[in-house]
């Protein structure tokens, strides 16, 4: 870099450069913010689905499972399992049976916890999963596979 | 050294090496699980043994962060740390928090802990890298703010240098972004929303700033290249990434219900998030070919351009590889983002912590650098981690294009658990990779015992 370019320019392009963008930045969280109620589902968080995010949060799910792809990549998506065991039509008993078969025992196979769960806990559970599965995602994932 | 205050940098170092290898021990099992399900189960569940795996990291990189602006600080400012005591005072705290966090996760069931910790009072467990217990996070910023408080005091009374304002800077940043741990609303949409404030702005953001300046302090120290030309370096590297590292957050609000606009604004700012790291690259090699002294301490300017092009490669180009919204509609969520996390994590900040380590620790220990074997065992190590890092990286980045072709890009998508066998081959190769990288950190604690011949201090 040449002389004609100091280190108080470089500073100050620092200084303005940041503020600006985090100020952009801030200004599309506000866009964004406003446009969340037609995408994220809230009007379907119940008691029982901030209840069942509880259980999701204080089990530690995301440690295997990826939720709407984040997370831990050992285990399968959950964003949309909801959906892919049956939706309205039998989702909810697939994935409380699921719950409580575990852990299989199919030798070698990848293990999922035992944790013992109330019949409470796994319809807040499932009644979280729902409503995780019917958010805007922009038609992510792919297939329903996740 | 020059300061004797300095010296309180040394038990971090410690610590940060210790919980290094934790996470690595961690890292094997998890790895083994991945292809032996039934291993350590139910001792150590899987989600266990990541959380761990991964919190053990972010601790050992916070305290590598602390004890490099311990030892920086007093040289940059002219005097004396504020308070070593207090310094000293908080090592214990965060080093006995976090230990006793560790234990809690390996020894009580996790609901229970959050039971017993105050999740009920406030709920903040639970979500990926944020799922220490509430007392903790709040020990956190305890020993966060008086960490901050120690420097900024040293800050105020001596020598402002551009290094040490964005040092500071960075480390502001990481204390205020942490504050949105606490905040977990119902609605998933904003939850993930402000985690990404935590996550992406630290690591895309305010720690680039921290990275930034422990590479130029150790650069104007091994090569005696003039202040001023690494610290202009430093700002345009630092303004390049916020300008593109900010908005860049939008990389990952493609899919978790934010507004389709973050596609474009995500894809193109994240598109130039490779450019600063790219900039850091051209900066550590120029100053060395540009070094006005030949530093005694090798290893420490070897680790310094390996930061470079690890940094580079990592966070840029295996970024860039899954960052634009068209390909990452695939690639989300699959081992592809896993590869490129651990080589950016590697080659950013465990490389820019040891670097630091390696100028220090000699000095530390009364020499300006270790002896000719010790180095030479030293830069063995850099090899061993670096380069199996890097297959890390590819065996998972194969196992991320079996997933995305068998189970996303597919007209008969399988099953995820079915795809999982077929990547199968590449966990394996993954895991004899990883056990390559734990002998290159055997050989680099080793290097720390290796007498001979030392040069004096400087």
């Amino acid at each position: 870099m040449g002389t004609t370019f100091t280190k108080s320019m470089a500073r100050n392009i620092f200084y303005g450069g940041s503020v600006f963008f985090f100020l952009l930045f801030i200004a599309l969280t506000v866009d964004t913010t406003k446009a969340l109620p037609k995408r994220d589902n809230s009007q379907n968080i119940t008691a029982e689905v901030e209840r069942g995010k509880k259980v999701w949060e204080t089990n530690n799910c995301i440690g295997c499972h990826t939720l709407l792809g984040e997370g831990a990549y050992f285990a399968p998506e959950l964003g949309n399992v909801y959906k892919r065991r049956g939706g309205d039509e039998g989702g909810a008993e697939f994935i409380k049976e699921w719950i409580k078969m575990q852990p299989l025992n199919i030798p070698g196979r990848r293990k999922m916890p035992q944790f013992h769960l109330t019949d409470q806990e796994l319809d807040d559970l499932v009644a979280f999963l729902k409503y995780a599965s019917e958010i805007n995602t922009e038609k992510w994932p792919p297939n329903i596979e996740g | 050294m020059q300061y004797k205050s300095q010296a309180v940098a040394k038990p971090y170092f410690i610590a940060a090496i210790g919980l290094f290898v934790g996470q690595i021990l961690f890292g094997l099992i998890m790895g083994l699980q991945y292809v032996m399900g039934d291993f350590l189960f139910p001792a150590i569940p899987f989600n266990i043994a990541r959380m761990v795996h991964t919190n053990l990291l972010i601790v050992w990189l916070l305290f590598g962060f602390m004890g490099a602006a311990y030892y920086l600080i007093p040289e940059e400012t002219e005097n004396e740390l504020y308070s070593p005591k207090l310094a000293i005072i908080t090592f214990w705290i965060f080093l006995i928090a976090g230990a006793l966090t560790i234990v809690g996760y390996l020894l009580v069931p996790y609901a229970r802990l959050a039971e017993f910790t105050g999740n009920n009072i406030l709920a903040t467990m639970g979500r990926e890298f944020l799922e220490q217990p509430l007392v903790t996070k709040i020990g956190i910023v305890i020993v966060a703010l008086s960490f901050l408080f120690n420097i900024c005091m040293t800050l105020l009374k001596g020598r402002k240098t551009s290094i040490s304002l964005v040092l500071v800077l960075g480390l502001l940043g990481l204390a205020v972004f942490f504050l949105f741990s606490f905040y977990n609303p119902s609605n998933l949409v904003l939850d993930k929303y402000y985690w990404w404030w935590v996550v992406h702005l630290w690591v895309e953001g305010v720690w680039e700033l921290i990275l930034g300046a422990i590479l130029a302090f150790v650069l104007i120290k091994v090569t005696g290249v003039d202040r001023e030309v690494i610290e202009k370096w430093l700002y345009v590297i630092v303004t390049m990434t916020l300008i593109t590292g900010i908005i860049g957050t939008g990389h990952h609000y493609y899919w978790i219900g934010t507004p389709e606009y973050w596609q474009w604004w995500g894809s193109v700012f994240s598109a130039l998030e490779p450019i600063p790291f790219f900039m850091m690259t051209i900066f550590a090699f120029n100053m060395v070919n540009r070094r006005r002294r030949e530093h005694p301490n090798k290893a420490a300017v070897l680790w310094a351009l390996g930061t470079g092009v690890l940094a580079f490669l990592g966070a840029g180009v295996w970024g860039f590889l899954h960052t634009l919204a068209p390909v990452n509609y695939y690639t989300h969520g699959t081992q592809m983002t896993a590869s490129h996390g651990h080589l950016a994590f590697y080659g950013a900040y465990v490389c820019v912590v040891i670097t630091m380590i390696s100028y220090a620790m000699p000095i530390l220990r009364g020499r300006a650098a270790n002896s000719n074997t010790a180095q030479v065992v030293e830069m063995w190590s850099f090899w061993l981690m670096s380069v199996s890092i890097v297959f890390i990286t590819l065996f998972l980045t194969a196992a991320g294009i079996v997933q995305v072709w068998l189970q996303r890009y597919s007209d008969t998508p399988m099953a995820f658990m079915a795809v999982q066998d077929k990547a199968a081959i590449f966990y394996w190769m993954r895991e004899g990779a990883g056990v390559i990288f734990l002998i290159g950190l055997v050989t680099y604690i080793a290097s720390f015992f290796i007498k001979g011949e030392t040069k004096a201090a400087a």
